[in-house]
């Protein structure tokens, strides 16, 4: 017999998040309550419309009777959970994988075309990282400018793979995918080709506007000058404001 | 005058653009109201040539790129009670550290020998030897407070100033950021 497209009746539950009581649908995700409520709670990886990913790390929270962290974007609330978003402990983490990103490649703000518009520097900034305590790798990567449009830049990519799942999600071509492990990690289109042969990019332009930095940009842009369309998403355009 | 209860700063310029240093300048008319809490007893912007034996706070533009930076960010820790990395050079490395993915001898080539018409030459007498490595001030000596921003804009400095001679511990990312 052929399921409901939506289920009719969705449990409630109810859970505390930072000593506020709140009601959920059961179906929800932490995070997506935190941001209902307007708890904040950083994340890169995470957008809404897009599959859940829980690669950053960034929106870890803490779980009352567990004794180990839990990404609040891939995890499901549930009856009587209580859960704390903003203590000691998971700022201590936050900041630390956040100078882990800055420390693996070329974060260099003051010569990047997103210098302003970058959710990974407003995130450092937020999260109090004024510097970074451990050694730079300084390794240097490729910056494919074959497309006609676009540029990528492998040094700024945080490998959150927003790009890759809104090509593939949205727009449908699946033209990005992940090659590699560590820090030979990177994104390729098609096979590992230049960006500018691909055959299956239609210059949508999606994954530029929702990659976090300044890996995927426009071409032409010089520093601080990649904005990004404040009508492509405007729930990030509100974000980025907050911020 | 000096009165002894004034806090003494020295300030040093290292591998960094001296934007940093400007900044601090643009503090304008809020200079007159600093030296009357402050005395600059060391710095590009003053004429003495030695860094006294003890000195309250020590500021330090730019990153650590060469024997003569690394000697002076050591001399400046073992003279200053507090010490602040001034500026994304001091805080990151920054443009300076951009060479650290070049061997430093093709960095040298590059500027002594391939952009050069008159006489190409490798420097070797009276210039600092260049380090392999271009460090943040922190990758070599302890900092106790980080300023970033490229420059820091002069609001900051005098905030983050302000709540270190007023005692307070200031907290540079609710006024700059990398890049800013």
């Amino acid at each position: 017999m052929a399921q409901p497209a939506t289920t009719p009746n969705v449990r409630v539950v109810t859970l505390r998040i930072d000593d506020r009581d709140l009601s959920a649908r059961e179906d929800e995700t932490i995070i997506e309550v935190c941001r209902e409520n307007r708890i904040p709670i950083p994340s890169l990886c995470n957008l809404d419309g897009l599959s859940v990913w829980g690669g950053c790390r960034l929106c870890v929270v803490e779980l009352e009777g567990q004794s180990r962290l839990y990404a609040a974007c891939s995890t499901r609330v549930a009856e009587g959970m209580r859960i704390q978003t903003n203590t000691e402990k998971l700022q201590r983490y936050r900041r630390t994988i956040i100078e882990l990103l800055f420390a693996e490649r070329n974060h260099v703000c003051s010569v990047c075309v997103s210098n302003g518009h970058c959710e990974l520097q407003w995130l450092a900034q937020k999260c109090g990282v004024d510097h970074v305590r451990i050694p730079y790798r300084q390794v240097a990567y490729p910056v494919d400018s074959s497309h006609e449009m676009f540029r990528l830049d492998h040094n700024r990519c945080i490998l959150c793979t927003r790009c890759v799942r809104v090509c593939d999600e949205i727009e449908g071509a699946h033209t990005w995918d992940v090659m590699s492990r560590g820090s030979d990690c990177r994104i390729i289109s098609d096979l590992a080709r230049p960006w500018g042969e691909s055959d299956t990019c239609t210059s949508c332009g999606k994954c530029v506007q929702v990659c976090p930095t300044g890996a995927l940009v426009k071409q032409g842009t010089s520093v601080g000058e990649m904005v990004k369309d404040q009508h492509f998403l405007p729930i990030l355009a509100r974000r980025r404001h907050l911020s | 005058m000096s009165t002894p209860t004034k806090i003494t700063v020295a300030t040093a310029w290292l591998d960094g653009c001296s934007g940093c240093h400007m900044s601090f300048l643009d503090l304008d008319e809020r200079l007159i109201e600093l030296v009357k809490k402050v005395d600059i007893v060391y710095s590009p912007l003053v004429d003495t040539k030695e860094l006294p034996d003890r000195v309250d706070v020590g500021i330090l533009e730019g990153s650590i790129s060469s024997e003569d930076d690394l000697e002076k960010a050591k001399l400046f820790r073992a003279h200053c009670n507090l010490l602040i990395s001034l500026g994304d050079c001091a805080v990151t490395g920054n443009v300076p550290a951009m060479r650290n993915s070049f061997k430093l001898a093709d960095v040298m080539d590059r500027a002594y020998r391939e952009n050069v018409t008159l006489q190409p030459q490798i420097p070797t007498r009276d210039v600092p030897a260049l380090l392999t490595t271009v460090k943040p001030i922190h990758g070599e000596v302890k900092v106790d407070v980080f300023v970033p921003g490229c420059p820091p804009s002069a609001d900051a400095i005098w905030t983050i100033l302000n709540d270190l001679i007023e005692g307070r511990t200031p907290d540079p990312s609710s006024v700059t950021r990398f890049g800013a």
